[in-house]
């Protein structure tokens, strides 16, 4: 196994041919392990309530935005709307706000998506292993919760304060909800918000850990750019497409068998690129406001982060197929959930 | 030369060669490469198969008459593989099942004990169950004792084209297990390795990744089920042991009883 000091040379080598290879390998690694098969899923955010003031993000509690909640009838029109594009595989956000949207909401969310989709995960505020254990039951799969970054000082600074500013409470969310039973686990880090090096070399080590001490589940990351909110940039990321792209290629060498998540932050020339090296699962046909589907005109939206690729799915599947990817709708069978 | 056939809880195949549907770039590649080798059984994960929507569905693609084995990808222990093995058949999917428990997303390495017990409970059901297994003679016997129509031990991790990594406890398996047929699945990746494994007295090999990445997956599979029949042919033609020195075809010394030397 490579070592942490050498994924630090990596990163930081930017001779064109260097990255070529490495490139080649990824994509052979990817070819290997997953084929020609792109997983599809769409985000579908619930609430834009929260509680915690994090300096980049369109729903921090400070940001003077309307704030809206689905109802449960509100939540059938949206998924409805979502699945009737062909999506199977639901990622149900919220902002972190545990009066507005505490377990409960989470649970109705649940039940009415399972009516929708055969995979149902969250990206919602962190809980206990208990709480996580009644969402896996009531047919939550998943769980997505970035670190965002694991440099404590500059994650003091960007979390002002609410729940999310607990930086421990945070890093161990995702073995709270391994523990609990859930099958997937997606993690990650918000690439810009601080040194990238040392990001990635925490997030490697923390992806380690959860492998060695729950391995039955399936693991995938994110390396989420951060973005303009409705035009304005919140903080500039420094991130470039060529380190971007080396990030992935490197993050595929290292866990050949973990998935690679892609949203539609990312244009769609990138995403097609990055497709062919390493990316496993995409977004498509996305919306980031509440409502955003389904309920709302684009006037009224008030999106988390503006999105750059904005073609349906129906355009992406045929985009895939076009590529000789086969892209991957269904991707599981609900069972019910038991601990 | 005459083969017979092989037979799988009463059923019997012409075809020994099995073929995953996994990985492939579209569907219709799985269709030609059935076509073109000729394997009679197929397997597809039930996460995998469409059946409300019927848009792409992967069975579309798989010709009438071929037996599906619908496998338990995604089960973590038994239950869930039992849970995923009922709703196959409640889909229509048939009573063919692949156990597949497994609890390591890094190396895909079977967990031999789940699918014993999974084997128990599926077969009491009326399930035809062929259990993916990591080659463990206890585990082969249990699985036996379990009620499995087959074993079907790795030859190496999943997906790595290794080969055959376990040959000599895949051995073991065809040596002492002479109740169902031995089936070597995962990690072969030419059809060489096929053909050593049939060599050996394997009963049949399932292929999936080698067939799905190569550039003309059908013309691959074709090699693959070739390479089947050859090895096959060869176990049953009986191979010569090797030896560690030469061997002349005119032995040097056959003329002390072909001439009277004394004269």
């Amino acid at each position: 196994m490579i070592s942490l000091p050498e994924i630090k040379d990596i990163l930081n080598n930017n001779d064109p041919a260097f990255l070529e290879g490495l490139a080649r390998k990824s994509r052979t690694l990817t070819q290997q392990y997953f084929g020609r098969a792109v997983s599809l899923y769409a985000p579908l955010y619930l609430s834009n309530y929260c509680s915690s003031h994090c300096t980049y993000c369109g729903f921090q509690s400070k940001n003077r935005i309307a704030r809206v909640r689905l109802t449960p009838e509100q939540m059938q029109s949206e998924m409805k709307a979502v699945a009737e594009t062909g999506i199977e595989s639901i990622l149900l956000l919220t902002g972190e706000s545990y009066e507005a949207t505490p377990l409960s909401y989470l649970k109705e969310a649940s039940t009415i998506a399972k009516q929708y989709f055969s995979s149902i995960s969250m990206e919602v505020h962190p809980m206990g292993t208990e709480e996580y254990r009644e969402l896996f039951l009531s047919g939550v799969d998943g769980i997505t919760v970035y670190q965002e970054t694991y440099d404590r000082g500059r994650y003091k600074e960007v979390h002002l304060s609410g729940k999310k500013s607990d930086y421990d409470y945070r890093r161990d969310t995702p073995q709270r909800a391994a523990r609990a039973g859930m099958r997937h686990i997606s993690l990650g880090v918000l690439l810009g918000l601080s040194d990238t090096v040392g990001d990635l070399l925490a997030l490697y080590g923390h992806l380690r850990w959860m492998e060695k001490h729950f391995p039955g589940v399936e693991y995938s990351l994110s390396f989420p750019r951060l973005r303009k909110i409705k035009g304005r940039a919140f903080a500039i990321c420094n991130v470039s497409d060529l380190d971007f792209i080396k990030i992935l290629c490197l993050t595929r060498i290292l866990f050949p068998r973990v998935g690679l998540n892609l949203s539609t932050r990312e244009t769609s020339a990138l995403r097609g690129h990055a497709l062919e090296l390493g990316i496993t699962r995409i977004s498509a046909g996305s919306n980031t406001s509440v409502g955003g589907y389904h309920l709302k005109s684009a006037g009224e939206q008030e999106p988390q982060f503006d999105i750059e690729d904005q073609r349906s799915v129906e355009e992406i599947v045929e985009y895939l197929k076009s590529k000789d990817f086969d892209p991957v709708l269904t991707d599981w069978r609900r069972i019910e959930n038991s601990v | 030369m005459k083969d017979s056939p092989l037979t799988i809880a009463g059923k019997t195949f012409t075809s020994r060669f099995m073929l995953g549907t996994g990985k492939f770039k579209n569907k219709s590649d799985v269709e030609k490469s059935i076509g073109a080798s000729g394997a009679e059984i197929v397997t597809v994960a039930l996460r995998r198969i469409d059946v409300e929507r019927h848009e792409e569905n992967i069975l579309q693609y798989i010709p009438e008459g071929i037996t599906l084995l619908t496998n338990t990808s995604g089960a973590r222990n038994s239950q869930e593989a039992v849970r995923i093995a009922r709703l196959a058949r409640e889909s229509g999917c048939g009573n063919w099942v692949k156990i597949e428990v497994i609890n390591d997303s890094k190396y895909l390495l079977p967990d031999n004990n789940e699918t014993v017990k999974a084997t128990e409970i599926l077969s009491a059901e009326g399930f035809i169950v062929l259990p993916y297994m990591f080659p463990d003679l206890y585990a082969a016997r249990a699985l036996v004792e379990a009620g499995a129509a087959a074993v079907m031990p790795l030859g190496s991790l999943i997906g790595s084209n290794q080969g055959l990594k376990a040959k000599e406890f895949i051995r073991i398996l065809i040596d002492e297990i002479d109740e169902v047929p031995i089936i070597v699945d995962a990690g072969i990746g030419a059809p060489s390795q096929s053909a050593e494994a049939m060599e050996m007295g394997a009963d049949a090999c399932l292929v999936n990744t080698a067939v799905a990445n190569a550039e003309d997956p059908a013309g691959l599979a074709e090699a693959f089920s070739l390479a089947i029949r050859s090895g096959r042919l060869a176990y049953l033609s009986k191979i010569p042991a090797a030896q560690e020195a030469a061997e002349p075809s005119s032995p040097l010394t056959n003329f002390l009883y072909e001439h009277d030397l004394s004269s």
